[in-house]
């Protein structure tokens, strides 16, 4: 097919070149000549209407498709063909004929305007000729190359299928451990739950106890110092000397108050004064410290540190009613927050203190070898377990490369595969430009600066019959008072990986040349010549 | 990118400011109001009433061409000097200057053409309140009142004009400064002040220190004002006047607005950055030049001043409403309508030129007779012009050009903006964009197309340049208040800005244009003039300061002439680097009376908004009354992106308006007419193609703008001036006498209402050849593809239907002639035609011809039988609209006697006769049996 239209077309043309000069009216192609037939009408090609044949380029515009003036300006729709000896034959608009300006490399369009034209179709078609031939050159090793990138593709894909399903079987038995050791885990965890909850629930019955001794200690003690006759009895007049019990904190403590506070009589005894204490405790500065502010009943914080991370905060209770004191708690809230992080403690004179309070119960005793045992145990396995854990995800993150590299369109044969995770760079006069395909493209201007993003990897957008020869990087930084910055890639074949160009025709808009073995496509044999090469 | 940024970083960083506003609009902050400038301020604070004007009889003086008379002003006894000159062509020269001024008052040069040739003037009568002269053959007669002085102008019974008759006369003369020393305490003040409060306290210290009459602090720019208040001002009478127009350039409506309740409209050149539609603010040229009109008469006034000027306008009839209105027809109200002008300017005289018409036509040849008329353009100026903010690089400029062949759509021009420069050094080329301009400059003229470059007139302040380094020696710097040379902020950073005020400067600066001197430039290289308001990025308003010095006279003085003068001396350059011989083409921005002279003109900065497309037309037409036919608006909008639909509604409107050029932003994306998908192409390529099909016509309006001064584009009125349905249109326009183009400029339009004038007329759909009757509003149904256009019947219009890729590739091609047949069945048109580019036609070297059609006759005939032009051009084709079916056609030229073929048309009785082919230069008839 190819060797027999070599062949015969030398022959066409030979014959073209004949009938122009006798047969052809101007500005016919030969495919036509039939339709202009001498001393006949002549009959627009559209059929519009049918004119004598002297109509035929006599410069006047008869046929609504401009069909009667092939050979003149006379027509707006026209055309008029050249034959292009030694070159290509090619259509121009009936405007190009005679306007002065040489289009056919024959000469042919200019025969009357004084345009001083060269013929220079033998010298475009050698020109074309040795182009094409460097392009099928270029083109037919481009193809080789691209045929080996064909094929790495396909091992590599291969080879990543394999991988994929290798990390697919190993992500089933990873899925598998994990749930054995999550069933190890929580088998251990809950005894050492129960055992801790044990330990902690001991400790604060002991703190409690604790606790109330001293609450007890002290209340003798602050009835012995609210006794000032020593009569036993706690009277309101001794009750009053403590202002700082005045229930409504007006500045007058009433003996009307401090009746209501000894639950209406004039004087308890110790047995009575018990229930009091609880009303009174709170608000209570014993006279050899008056300037100490009585201490917070704030539980101890230590022991949020030992027991498990899910016991809620202990808010501060209803009957705490202090302003002072909600802020001083919040204060420890925010302490706890900032202790687990790197942050720096409070003032110190209030840390002191806090743990002069702490202090108090003292820090929770150890765990008991028995309980120790199982807090190990258990953490032994959640250990494993997040291991296990930790080498799933490893193995999904890797499937899910590799499923998003499989499945990503490559091209028909899988040749863009080798341009995946490389990057190409080339450098203007002002900046570095760098290309990585399927995933972005960049400007960096050369001395110094921060790089641009010119898109990230949108689509192939090359025409719907060559879609892969045109890429498309969108949504790079925005531009200002504009759409963001995006970048369309177009393949040309070449033997080479290159960015050959980059230029940014529209504001914002980028354009970059790259030439690739991927995109050469089979090179069509003009040349018979060389019988070894013939199988392409 | 990066060097953009860097590059722009002025010019960014107002734009920032706009942007953060959010919105697109004028910054109106940046921008003097009448409030905000002293002299406006004062002068406007002047309320009608006596003048303390009086005249001294006793002073005056009548020789054969002039009258002189004294004025005094009785509240501080200055006396001024009054001129009245009757000029030929039934003008009246008023000229007011104080009589012995401290130093010489600005009088502006280099816009009248010559001293205007005066009339004699004759005393009809005098008695000891005034003087009655007479004002030529006609009953016209200028009446001079002595207390308060008035001048009034009449005509039979009737007052034309009556100038200061509501008493505002004006004139602020020089003085001594009293107090030396008040700038200090005040600036101590403004130290303390707070910086928001500044304004303020700024404005209370200038009531102190008199208005700011020896200084003025606008934003953080201080006018020195050593001359101190130099304000002058007049008024002006129009009884039975409801319609005035011109003083471009303001993006308003063609009538003007009343100005009572805002600011007067500002003439003063500006770069006004996103200008805003429909106010009054100044934008970058001025022409203070007004036309009057009623259905009885056109007047005109020309207010020859350069300074600032402030036109306020009021109307005793603007209030009412058209019941109002009619109520006073009704009952016979005696108040005829009146409208009153106010002239204000900030220095120089008072020199004013009133044209008493009676006729529009009469009007404009009066102000041609002043200030010139519209320069010759070359042909090719007149297609299709390409620009952008930037064309990259020669591979760009090759690639457009190879695009607009490939579309198979023409065009003459493409255009480098900026960033063609090396580093905005006007005169060079960037070294690695455009390494090798001849070779791109030839690749254009092998394809007989051509390029515009840029040259503004700032120059960048750079001892490698050769351009500056010239300038700075030779002194031709602007000078600062203080004598070193002037230095501004703009496009390449730190410029100068060249006085062009000076007849040396301009001749070097047009020698600058040589082949010898610019490098790359070839003949088909020509040059647009930007930014020559002048535009200083970091000056009072965008401009230089006032007190800058241009020799003598101030800044002030000379302010809106400065961009005439650029345009002038640029086109002078490329005259002389031609040896006189070839037709210079130069665009410019800023303007002046009299700019019409030497080129083009394009209404600036506009945006990508329907409102924009839509002001084009009363924008142009409004220079257009004041002389300045080649007037184009930035195809598409320069500033943001116009939609598919907006583009190609502006192709099809700008392919009917005189320049017609695309243009855009560098932010903006790419644009050329290819870009929008086949059907959109198509849609450019149909109406830059119809453009090409009327160059004939186009070429012969703009040698008769040449020849007359009659605007290319016209209000209807123009030709209509007793209809007052056109008075106020400007929705739709005439191109001369025969075209009348309706744009489409309705975003979705399904149609469009055109008002077709002329009772006895009818028009033709130049597409479908439908004829209309006239005196109607005519609703025409749209498409994407429709231009409503209509030739008046009683017209013939040459055009050449082979369109090509450029005007230049037309030249022989032959003509159409599209005859539309009248009521009387008859005809009328010309033919213009010349080599194209050069001045050979001062020579004769021409064809023009009249065609006529009557009695079935159409015929051509030698309007110039002493011109000499032979041309290879034809006639291909007539074709008659309204015409009957004849039986036989003859032609009859000097070669004998022909019968002609033809074909009929019944429906739209349309009649084609087919390749007469007698030459366009040749005497003929065709006679239809």
């Amino acid at each position: 097919m190819v060797t027999l239209g070599h062949f015969v077309l030398p022959l066409l043309l030979l014959g073209g070149a004949i009938t122009v000069e006798v047969q052809r009216p101007r500005g016919v192609p030969l495919s036509k000549r039939q339709f202009y037939e001498e001393d006949k009408p002549f009959t627009c090609l559209d059929g519009s209407r049918t004119v004598a044949f002297d109509r035929v380029n006599d410069d006047y515009c008869d046929c609504p498709d401009g069909s009667d003036e092939p050979g003149t300006a006379a027509c707006p729709n026209g055309n008029f063909h050249c034959t292009n000896a030694g070159f290509r034959p090619a259509f121009i608009p009936s405007s190009r004929v005679n306007d002065g300006i040489c289009d056919c490399c024959d000469t042919t369009d200019e025969y009357n305007s004084g345009a001083d034209c060269q013929n220079t179709c033998r010298e475009m078609g050698r020109k074309e000729k040795e182009e094409l031939q460097k392009l099928a050159e270029i083109a037919e090793e481009g193809f080789l190359l691209k045929k080996q990138l064909i094929q790495e593709a396909k091992h590599g894909l291969e080879e990543k299928k394999t991988k994929l399903e290798d990390f697919q079987k190993n992500k089933k038995d990873l899925e598998a451990n994990v749930e054995t050791l999550r069933t190890v885990k929580e088998a251990a965890e809950q005894p050492e739950r129960e055992a801790k909850e044990r330990h902690l629930k001991a400790w604060e019955e002991q703190k409690a106890a604790i606790r109330l001794e001293k609450d007890r200690a002290r209340m003798v003690e602050v009835l012995l110092e609210l006794d000032d006759d020593a009569d036993g009895f706690v009277s309101v007049a001794e009750l009053q000397s403590h202002s700082e019990l005045d229930p409504d904190s007006d500045g007058s403590f009433t003996e009307a108050e401090a009746q209501g506070l000894l639950r209406g009589m004039d004087k308890v005894d110790a047995v009575v004064f018990e229930t009091v204490w609880n009303n009174i405790k709170e608000k209570y500065v014993s006279e050899s410290n008056a300037d100490i502010p009585p201490p917070g009943e704030t539980p101890p914080d230590e022991t949020r540190d030992i027991v498990s991370e899910n016991d809620s905060e202990n808010y501060p209770d209803e009957d705490i009613p202090e302003e002072e004191e909600d802020d001083d708690d919040e204060d420890d809230d925010e302490d706890d927050d900032v202790d687990d992080g790197d942050y720096k403690a409070p003032p110190t004179t209030r840390t002191d203190e806090k743990k002069k309070d702490d202090d108090d119960d003292g820090p929770m005793p150890p765990y008991d070898q028995e309980t120790q045992a199982l807090i190990d145990a258990a953490q032994k396995a959640r250990d494993e377990f997040n291991e296990a854990e930790k080498a799933l995800r490893e193995v999904e993150d890797q499937i899910r490369n590799l499923e998003k590299e499989i499945s990503f369109d490559f091209g028909p044969s899988s040749e863009f595969a080798y341009l995946y995770s490389q990057c190409y760079e080339l450098t203007t006069s002002e900046y570095v430009y760098r290309l990585c395909p399927f995933n972005k493209v960049s400007q960096k201007p050369k001395f110094g600066g921060s790089e641009t993003s010119l898109g990230t990897w949108g689509k192939w957008a090359g025409p719907e019959d060559n879609i892969h020869s045109v890429m498309k990087y969108e949504n790079g930084m925005g531009c200002w008072q504009g759409p963001s910055r995006s970048t369309t890639v177009k393949l040309t074949c070449g033997k080479e990986t290159v960015v050959t160009s980059t230029s940014e025709p529209s504001r914002c808009e980028y354009l970059m040349e790259f030439t690739s073995p991927a995109i050469c496509q089979e090179p069509a044999r003009f040349d018979s010549g060389h019988p070894d090469h013939e199988e392409l | 990118m990066a060097t953009f940024t860097e590059r722009m970083g002025p010019v960014l960083l107002v734009w920032l400011a706009v942007c953060l506003g959010g919105t697109w609009a004028v910054d109106k902050g940046n921008f003097k109001t009448c409030e905000q400038s002293a002299f406006c301020k004062r002068q406007r604070a002047i309320k009608p009433g006596e003048s303390p004007y009086r005249a001294l009889l006793e002073t005056m003086e009548l020789t054969n061409t002039r009258l002189t008379l004294q004025l005094i002003n009785d509240n501080n006894k200055v006396r001024l000097l009054l001129e009245l000159y009757r000029l030929q062509g039934n003008i009246t020269r008023v000229k007011i200057n104080e009589l012995k001024p401290l130093k010489p008052r600005y009088e502006v040069p280099d816009v009248l053409i010559r001293e205007p040739p005066t009339e004699p003037l004759s005393l009809l009568s005098q008695d000891e309140n005034g003087v009655v002269l007479s004002l030529g053959p006609e009953s016209q007669r200028v009446i001079v009142s002595a207390r308060p002085f008035r001048l009034d102008i009449v005509e039979g019974r009737d007052v034309l004009m009556s100038l200061n008759s509501r008493g505002l006369l004006g004139f602020e003369h020089l003085r001594m400064r009293k107090d030396t020393s008040q700038a200090e305490p005040e600036t101590d003040n403004k130290e303390g002040a707070d910086p928001a409060n500044q304004d303020e306290n700024t404005k209370e210290e200038e009531e102190k220190v008199e208005d700011g009459m020896w200084e003025e602090t606008f934003k953080s720019h201080t006018d020195s004002k050593p001359n101190g208040p130099s304000a002058v001002s007049l008024d002006f009478s129009l009884p039975g006047v409801e319609h005035v127009y011109g003083i471009p350039e303001h993006a308003d409506t063609l009538k003007l607005k009343t100005t009572d309740s805002g600011d007067p409209y500002r003439l003063y050149n500006l770069d006004v950055f996103q200008y805003e539609l429909y106010n009054p603010m100044a934008l970058y040229g001025a022409v203070p030049v007004m036309l009057a009109h009623n259905a009885q008469r056109t007047t005109g006034i020309f207010w020859l001043n350069a300074a600032e000027t402030w036109v306020d306008i009021s109307s005793n009839t603007a209030g009412k409403t058209v019941f109002g209105k009619m109520l006073d027809y009704v009952q016979g109200s005696s108040e005829t309508p009146q409208t009153d002008v106010r002239w204000i300017s900030e220095s120089g005289i008072i020199d004013v030129f009133l044209m008493l018409g009676p006729t529009p036509r009469e009007v404009f040849s009066q102000y041609a007779s002043l200030t010139g008329t519209q320069a010759f353009p070359p042909l090719a100026s007149l297609g299709y012009h390409q620009c952008r903010w930037n064309y990259n690089d020669q591979e760009d400029v090759r690639s457009v050009d190879a695009g607009f062949d490939e579309h198979d759509i023409p065009y003459d021009f493409i255009w480098l903006d900026i960033e063609h420069t090396d580093g905005k050094r006007y005169f060079t080329w960037d070294p690695h964009k455009f390494a090798s301009p001849k070779e791109m400059l030839q690749g254009l003229m092998d394809k007989k197309r051509k390029m515009v470059a840029i040259v503004d007139p700032h120059i960048k302040i750079d001892t490698n340049y050769k351009i500056h380094n010239e300038i700075s020696s030779r002194g031709f710097y602007v000078k600062n208040k203080d004598g070193g040379d002037y230095e501004g902020w703009c496009w390449p950073g730190s410029a100068g800005y060249p006085d062009f005020t000076r007849p040396d400067m301009r001749a070097w600066w047009a020698s600058q244009f040589a082949y010898d001197q610019y490098e790359g430039a070839m003949e088909n290289l020509y040059t647009w003039n930007d930014m020559n308001e002048p535009s200083v990025f970091n000056g009072p308003e965008v401009t230089m300061h006032k007190d800058a010095l241009h020799g003598a006279w101030e800044h002030r003085d000379v302010h809106n002439l400065y961009g005439l003068y650029v345009h002038m001396a640029t086109a002078q350059g490329l005259i002389e680097r031609s040896g006189g011989v070839e037709r210079p083409f130069v665009l410019t921005r800023a303007f002046f009376a009299g700019s019409q002279r030497y080129g083009a003109v394009w209404t600036g900065d506009n945006a990508a908004e329907w409102d924009h497309l839509k002001i084009s037309i009363p924008m142009c037409l409004s220079l257009s009354l004041v002389g300045i036919s080649f007037c184009g608006a930035d195809v598409g909008g320069f500033f943001k992106s116009p939609s598919t639909e907006l583009l190609v509604r502006w192709y099809q409107t700008g392919a009917y308006q005189p320049f017609f050029r695309a243009h855009a932003h560098l932010d903006t994306p790419r644009r050329e007419p290819w870009l929008f998908g086949p059907e959109n192409t198509a849609l450019i390529r149909e109406a830059v193609r119809q453009r090409y099909t009327f160059l004939p016509y186009w070429y012969q309006l703009f040698y008769l703008a040449y020849h007359t001064g009659e605007p290319v584009m016209r209000p209807l009125w123009v030709e209509y001036p007793q209809d007052p349905a056109t008075f106020a249109l400007d929705d739709e326009f005439l191109l001369g006498r025969d075209l009348l183009v309706h744009p489409v400029t309705e975003e979705g339009a399904r149609g469009v209402t055109a008002y077709l004038p002329g009772k006895d007329e009818v028009w033709f759909d130049i597409h479908t050849f439908q004829k209309h009757n006239g005196g109607q509003n005519l609703y025409i149904p749209v498409t994407m593809s429709s231009i409503p256009v209509f030739q008046r019947g009683g017209s013939i219009i040459p055009r050449k239907l082979r369109v090509r890729r450029s005007s230049t590739c037309m030249e022989d091609d032959p003509y159409t002639l599209y005859v539309a047949l009248n009521n009387q069945r008859t005809a009328e048109g010309e033919l213009y035609i010349d080599d194209g580019h050069t001045f050979n036609y001062e020579k004769k070297e021409f064809i023009h011809r009249r065609f006529s059609f009557s009695n079935n006759v159409l015929s051509s005939v030698n309007l110039e039988p002493e011109a000499q032009f032979t041309t290879k051009s034809w006639v291909e084709r007539i074709i008659i609209l309204g015409a009957s079916n004849p039986s036989t056609i003859t032609l009859r030229t000097a070669d004998g006697i022909n019968q002609l073929e033809f074909d009929f048309d019944a429906s739209m009785s349309v009649l084609t006769i087919r390749k007469p082919g007698m030459n366009a230069g040749a005497d003929w008839s065709v006679s239809l049996q």
